[in-house]
This record gives C-alpha cells, structure tokens and sequence, in this order.
C-alpha cells in the first residue's frame, strides 16, 4: 500500500530561484533565505519519498488565457521546465509517476473532484524553486515528482476547504494504490504578498504565523477563510496559500510539526515553510496503519465512493460543502 | 456604462484598496492584453515588439485605451483593462526590468524605496485593508468610499481581527 508521510508547504518565489541560478545563495540578502532551508534538505534526505506530490499554480508559462484549469494532474512522464522568458531554469527535467498519477485521477474523479488531465506540460518556477529548495541543485531529481497545478492566478481559485477536501480524496487515492510507496506531498506558494497594483508589497506576518499554526494544528479552521480574507489579509496573491491546503488535507488530522522557518522578504514576498509528519501507528503485524479519522470529520469528507452513500453524498451537492466562503 | 460595469461597481472585493482582482469579467476583457504578453515569451516576437511597438500591437484586438497603456507601460491601467499581473510581467522582462521594479512603479515608488519598504517588513496592512468604513475607520483619507453602504457585503473574518481592526486600523499608506 502506497502512503503519505509527511507534506511540506513552502512559497515559490521566482527570485529564489534566479537567486540559484544566479549563484547569489550566499549573498547576506538571499543567505537568509537559504539558510532557513538547510534542515529541510536534511530533512528530506532522511525522509527519501519515492515519490513527491507537488501541488503549485503555473505562472503564464503551460497555461496562458486560453485554458485556465482550477485543477490539473500531470500524468506524464516527463515535465520540462519552462522558458519563462529568459530560458529554462537550469534544472533537471521533473520525472513524473504516470502509474500512480493516473491512479489518482481515477479515484479522485470517482470521488467528484472533476479534475483535468495534462499529459504534456512544462513546468515554470512554481514548482522547481520548491525542489530546489527540499532538495538543493542535484543533476537528477531524487525521485518523480507528480505535479499538481491549480488556478490561483484567475480569480476565484478554489476554496480552501475545497483544496482540503480535494487533499483527503487524494489521501484516499496513495493509500487505494497497491505498490509499498512513501509519498511525500508539498503544497506551494505564499505566503502573504501582492505583486499587482498600488497596494504591491503588502505584507502581513500576524495572518502568516496564524496561518502556519492553524496548519500543524488546526487545519480545518483555515477551510474557513473567505477569498475576501485572504485578500485582504495576506495580499491579493497571498490567496494562493488555499494550495497548502490540499497539502494538510492529505495528511492525517494529528501531525507531527518537524520544522518551521519564517523569513520577510523574499523580493516582494513573506517566505514560509512548514514540514509536517504523519503519525506512524504500529499494528500488531508492526506494520504502520494510518490515524483514523474520527466519524464526524469523515462525514464531510468527499468520500462519495459508489459502494458507501452516506447523507453527505445526496442531494447532487458535489464533493465539497463550502463553509463561511462569502465569494 | 455597460451591465458589467455597473456590476463590477459592486464586488466585494472592489473595496480593497490598491488593488485589481483578475476575476472573470477582467479577464474577457483583457484577453488580448494579455496573450500579447504571452507573445513575448518568443525571442522572436520580441525582437518584433522592439522594433515597432504600434505595429506589433496590430496583431491583436486591443481597444484603444489598452493600447494606450501597453505603449505608455501604465502597468496598473493596464491591469484595470483586465491585464494580469504574470502576463504583464513578461512586458516588463522585455524591458529588461526585475519584478520589484514594475511593483515599485505600481506603487508609484522608486525601486529603491520599495526594496527598502520591502526589507523593512514590507507594506502594513493597517490601514491598506479596507475603502470602506466597515474594515477601516472613516478617517479622512478613507471616507470618499465610506458613503457606499458594504455593511451587508462584509467578510466573515474572526471577531478577534475584527475587533484588533477597529482598534488598530489607521492610514498608514505607503
């Protein structure tokens, strides 16, 4: 059985990985980015996920106005990285799983999240800065990384709580798969900033670290903030936080927090970090079982399988109930 | 003033200042804007670009205020013609600007006051939360917006923020 153990957010601003690109990681400016990361890469060295799902959003570079999918699953693969106007980034080209890729859509679709299919993407910094990041600047990725792109560029996203539920479907999908795989699943982007308008370089480290908090503990109060909210709070960008919520739905309700890491700026951007570990239950086979999830909670989950109709799959209501989001 | 006007007039979100949301209405609108902008991703068409600006811009459906603004590099006008941020972005690139210097020329500051806000913790959201009374107080810089009623149109946020806002929310615009 394939299963989640940890999920990682973690912003995606393009200057760090021109800052990378660039050899500027030991500048003072950017060395305090950096060094903030210097346990994750140790932490995921450790970890060694045979695979990674990388929830970010794409910046113009696979999707112009032409298509803007609100979810779209790579099953490819291969996924080049993108020229974004000056070439590609000088990154490996990101290996995707198109077995457990496509097994995700199936069951994720089955449980009514009507994703889109992409099997012929290039990826931009959105998602390479991230592994750059967990995984420094190696000649190969570690291992396939399965990307998972949502609109946040086109007003409305998805909403939190929609992320979430769409994170616990995918849940259901790794654990469904019947290969021994540990996965590891990263939600990008954020955290407070916009970069249009008058109101550019707004910053609100106070919405961050409530958020960061709510994240290890209490996930499900975040599902509860409007797009107004974000907005208005963490910056008419910051609102692409919503991805790290299909990051939390993943996991277990209960985590572990392993580590955390703080810094503003980032070029126009307050930079977060969190990385967040399952809880291993032993069985009696010793072998680790997934926290259940307590009935209450699963009720709402968007678990609509065929075989088990529950009160919350009637009524055409679609796979996710929208909670205190005024759009 | 078309239905679409008069309809964007009413979005919540209207009421953050500064501020352009790439919703659906903008983004029909400024379709062309904005796959112009995606054009410059080729070297080719860059070289196009720099050599006749106007000539270029022929190529697409552009009304005449969205020409205006391309040609006059007015990058909030052209995010108010239904631009996007990363699609304008990549005119600014062809500029051979950085990111931060088209945010500074957003806010109307040089680059370098923006770096040095942006080191400086970046722009407070005091007081840059809200136009309207309800997530600001009417203090004279803000009571233009105060007269339209957004009392029913309010967010849901926590009575804890609610109530620091009250508190605390000044005008301290950058």
């Amino acid at each position: 059985m394939a299963r989640i153990i940890a999920g990682v957010s973690s912003s995606h601003v393009p200057a760090i990985g021109a800052a990378i690109d660039l050899k500027k990681t030991e500048e003072p400016y950017w060395k305090r980015v950096f060094s903030g990361f210097e346990k994750s890469k140790e932490w995921m060295a450790n970890a060694k996920p045979d695979i990674v799902i990388a929830v970010y959003n794409d910046h113009a570079s696979a999707f112009s106005v032409e298509l803007i999918p609100t979810f779209a699953l790579g099953c490819a693969a291969e996924f080049p990285p993108a020229d974004e106007g000056w070439g590609p980034r000088p990154v490996p080209g990101v290996k995707g799983h198109p077995a457990l890729a496509s097994h995700i859509a199936q069951s994720v679709i089955l449980d009514e999240f009507d994703l889109t299919i992409v099997n012929k993407m290039e990826v931009d910094h959105g998602l390479t800065v991230p592994l750059n990041l967990m995984f420094g600047s190696p000649a190969q990725w570690p291992c396939p990384v399965i990307p998972l792109a949502v609109n946040v560029v086109m007003y409305p996203p998805p909403t939190g709580h929609r992320c979430y539920m769409l994170g616990r479907a995918i849940r259901k999908a790794v654990r469904s798969y019947p290969e021994d795989l540990r996965v590891v699943v990263m939600g990008t982007g954020g955290m407070s900033h916009q970069i249009s308008g008058p109101r550019a370089g707004l910053i609100n480290s106070k919405f961050d670290k409530a958020y960061l908090d709510g994240l290890s503990r209490d996930p499900k109060k975040l599902t509860r903030i409007s797009h107004m909210e974000f907005m208005r709070e963490a910056g008419a960008e910051g609102i692409e936080m919503v991805m790290w919520l299909i990051m939390r739905g993943a996991l277990d309700d209960k985590v572990k927090e392993v580590y955390r890491f703080y810094t503003v700026p980032a070029s126009n951007t307050a930079v977060g970090h969190i990385i967040l570990e399952n809880i291993e239950r032993k069985t009696k086979a010793g072998r680790p079982a997934p926290v259940r999830q307590s009935p209450s909670k699963g009720r709402r989950a968007a678990a609509h399988a065929p075989s088990l109709p529950s009160p919350a799959s009637g009524g055409g209501r679609g796979g996710g109930l929208v909670v205190g989001s005024k759009r | 003033m078309t239905a679409a006007k008069a309809n964007a007039s009413e979005k919540e979100y209207d009421d953050i200042p500064g501020t352009f949301v790439f919703d659906a209405d903008r983004s029909r609108q400024g379709y062309h804007i904005n796959m112009f902008c995606m054009s410059l991703m080729k070297a080719e068409n860059r070289k196009a670009f720099k050599e006749n600006e106007a000539s270029y811009l022929d190529r697409f459906a552009l009304t005449p205020e969205q020409r205006k603004a391309i040609l006059k590099r007015d990058y909030n006008r052209m995010l108010e013609l239904g631009g996007n941020i990363y699609f304008t972005a990549k005119l600014g690139a062809t500029d051979g600007h950085s990111f931060q210097h088209i945010a500074a020329v957003m806010t109307g500051a040089t680059q370098e006051d923006y770096a040095k806000m942006m080191l400086a913790g970046g722009r407070s959201v005091e007081g840059n939360r809200s136009k309207s009374a309800r997530h600001a107080p009417a203090k004279p810089a803000t009571r233009k917006a105060a007269g339209k009623s957004t009392a029913k149109a309010g967010v849901k946020s926590s009575p804890r923020s609610a109530a620091k806002r009250a508190k605390k929310a000044g005008s301290k615009r950058g």
